[in-house]
């Protein structure tokens, strides 16, 4: 693994024990110790995870907000200062280039948290489509180094070991602290469905907050259970829900794609030509015979091949064989009785919806 | 380090063979297939009656992360399905080697001199 990156946090992972395995093209942490436990650690608990392979973008100057407008499928205008949306990038034909968090810091300075198998792909397709407009486009991913803090008791661990109170920061909402010196900027953000913080700081910054919230018994995860959570809690995964041959109609994400505000961000039309006339959507499907429904596996309706898993596990919170998959209408409708193939055997189940869990985010704070 | 068990035979995707009496043997994974999985919580294996072939997949054990195929060592009936692995999957972590998965009469005794002793395992997943 010799050509792979590293995060400023590779050798705590290696001193901690973890299974490393190559991500987009970082050597990253998949377990440290068992997926379970560190699943039901966020779940029931607190638990934090090296994302410094996530990809940031800077995009400001006098055109900053009108320019975000155009590439990204959710509201921009409308945000405050401080603010943070999640949406999408789209190609004209209204598949997904990236989904990604946007930052407003103000109407002329912007920051985009994109995907790290992305980065390269995003920020070549931002400056392509720049040209029109006076801004300055920066991939800064090399500056930005990121901890997720995930779970019930994120806010509470925050205060007691670092000092910092987060108890007024609103649920997609950041804000600048210090630390020893250190600049962060943390917002309360997070791909768990629990409530949490992402924080963003330098190198030294993040291995000491490293250091002080493994001190305090915060236990770290892997890459491993951030999917088995983020799948929980039916959040989409670029390559898997939404890629370059799917859109966000497709994909069930209307509600981050503001169709019908007067901004004509890039795709839009393809995404009204495309409408009600959908010919697939992603639904959730529920095994009732024992079995794991794995990604890539087909899905048969009364012998016809319906469409194929996206996402599948014998989740661990449900202790349930559930899955996300990509299904041919008419046969989304719930309940519609399915089959998947594992291993050439026709396992039964039938199309649920995908909020498989409650989602548990803190949106009472702040604003 | 992997565990070993002596005089045992050993096939090259991860599985051993512990000859009984007779022709009649039991099959499992080994310590190395359980720990480069990790946590196993499902096993999917055929039923009793049913035949297996050897080197033709059988089921899978499956971790969280990732499904990893059964591939029979020996071919023969299946006489007996390890049913306590259905309710506690976790039992091939903790002792792979007492957890097995199938109690198989083979069709042909002259199979088990095509797998791997211990020791040859042993170089194989050095």
């Amino acid at each position: 693994m010799e050509n792979l990156k590293k995060t400023c946090l590779y050798d705590k992972h290696i001193q901690l024990g973890a299974k490393m395995e190559d991500f987009a093209g970082y050597e990253m942490p998949i377990v440290y110790d068992n997926i379970k436990n560190e699943h039901l650690a966020v779940r029931n608990n607190v638990g934090m995870f090296d994302v410094s392979h996530m990809g940031e973008i800077i995009v400001k100057g006098k055109d900053a907000l009108h320019f975000v407008e155009k590439i990204f499928t959710n509201k921009v205008e409308s945000l405050v200062d401080g603010q943070v949306a999640y949406g999408m990038m789209l190609y004209q034909n209204g598949c997904v280039v990236d989904d990604l968090l946007v930052y407003r810091f103000n109407e002329e300075y912007f920051l985009l948290v994109v995907n790290a198998s992305n980065v390269a792909k995003d920020y070549t397709w931002i400056v392509e489509n720049s040209s029109e407009f006076d801004v300055l486009i920066q991939n800064v991913s090399e500056d930005y180094q990121e901890i997720a803090v995930q779970g019930p008791n994120a806010e509470n661990i925050l205060m007691m070991s670092l000092g910092i109170d987060l108890s007024e920061l609103g649920f997609f909402f950041f804000a600048n602290f210090e630390f020893l010196n250190h600049h962060l900027l943390i917002s309360r953000t997070g791909y768990t469905g629990e409530d949490g913080f992402e924080i963003y700081a330098s190198e030294d910054a993040i291995r000491e907050i490293w250091d002080v919230l493994i001190n305090n018994q915060v236990a770290p995860c892997g890459l491993g259970s951030r999917d088995t959570l983020r799948f929980e809690a039916a959040l989409p995964l670029y390559g898997h829900e939404i890629s370059q041959e799917i859109t966000p109609l497709e994909a069930g994400l209307k509600f981050f794609v503001k169709l019908e505000s007067d901004t004509d961000f890039i795709g839009k039309q393809a995404l009204l030509n495309q409408g009600e006339n959908l010919s697939r959507r992603v639904v959730g499907i529920e095994l009732t015979e024992r079995s794991i429904p794995r990604e890539g596996y087909e899905v048969y309706h009364e012998n016809e091949l319906i469409g194929y898993i996206t996402t599948g596990y014998l989740s661990i919170s449900l202790e349930k064989p559930i899955a996300m998959a990509m299904i041919n209408r008419p046969h989304t409708k719930k309940n519609t009785p399915i089959h998947v193939k594992v291993r050439n055997k026709m396992i039964a189940g039938f199309v649920r919806d995908k909020k498989f869990l409650e989602k548990k985010y803190n949106k009472t704070k702040g604003v | 380090m992997s565990k070993l068990v002596e005089g045992l035979y050993y096939s090259k995707s991860h599985e051993w063979v512990k000859p009984l009496e007779d022709d009649v043997v039991l099959v499992g994974i080994t310590d190395f297939a359980q720990s480069e999985l990790g946590d196993v919580v499902f096993v999917d294996l055929p039923e009793a009656g049913e035949t297996i072939s050897q080197e033709d997949e059988f089921g899978a054990v499956e971790s969280v992360k990732a499904a990893s195929d059964l591939i029979a060592p020996v071919s023969g009936e299946i006489l007996e399905v390890n049913e306590e692995l259905v309710g506690e999957p976790e039992l091939l972590n903790k002792d792979p080697y007492k957890n097995w998965l199938l109690k198989v009469k083979l069709e042909n005794t002259d199979e088990l001199g095509s797998l791997l002793s211990s020791e040859e395992y042993e170089e194989f997943i050095k």
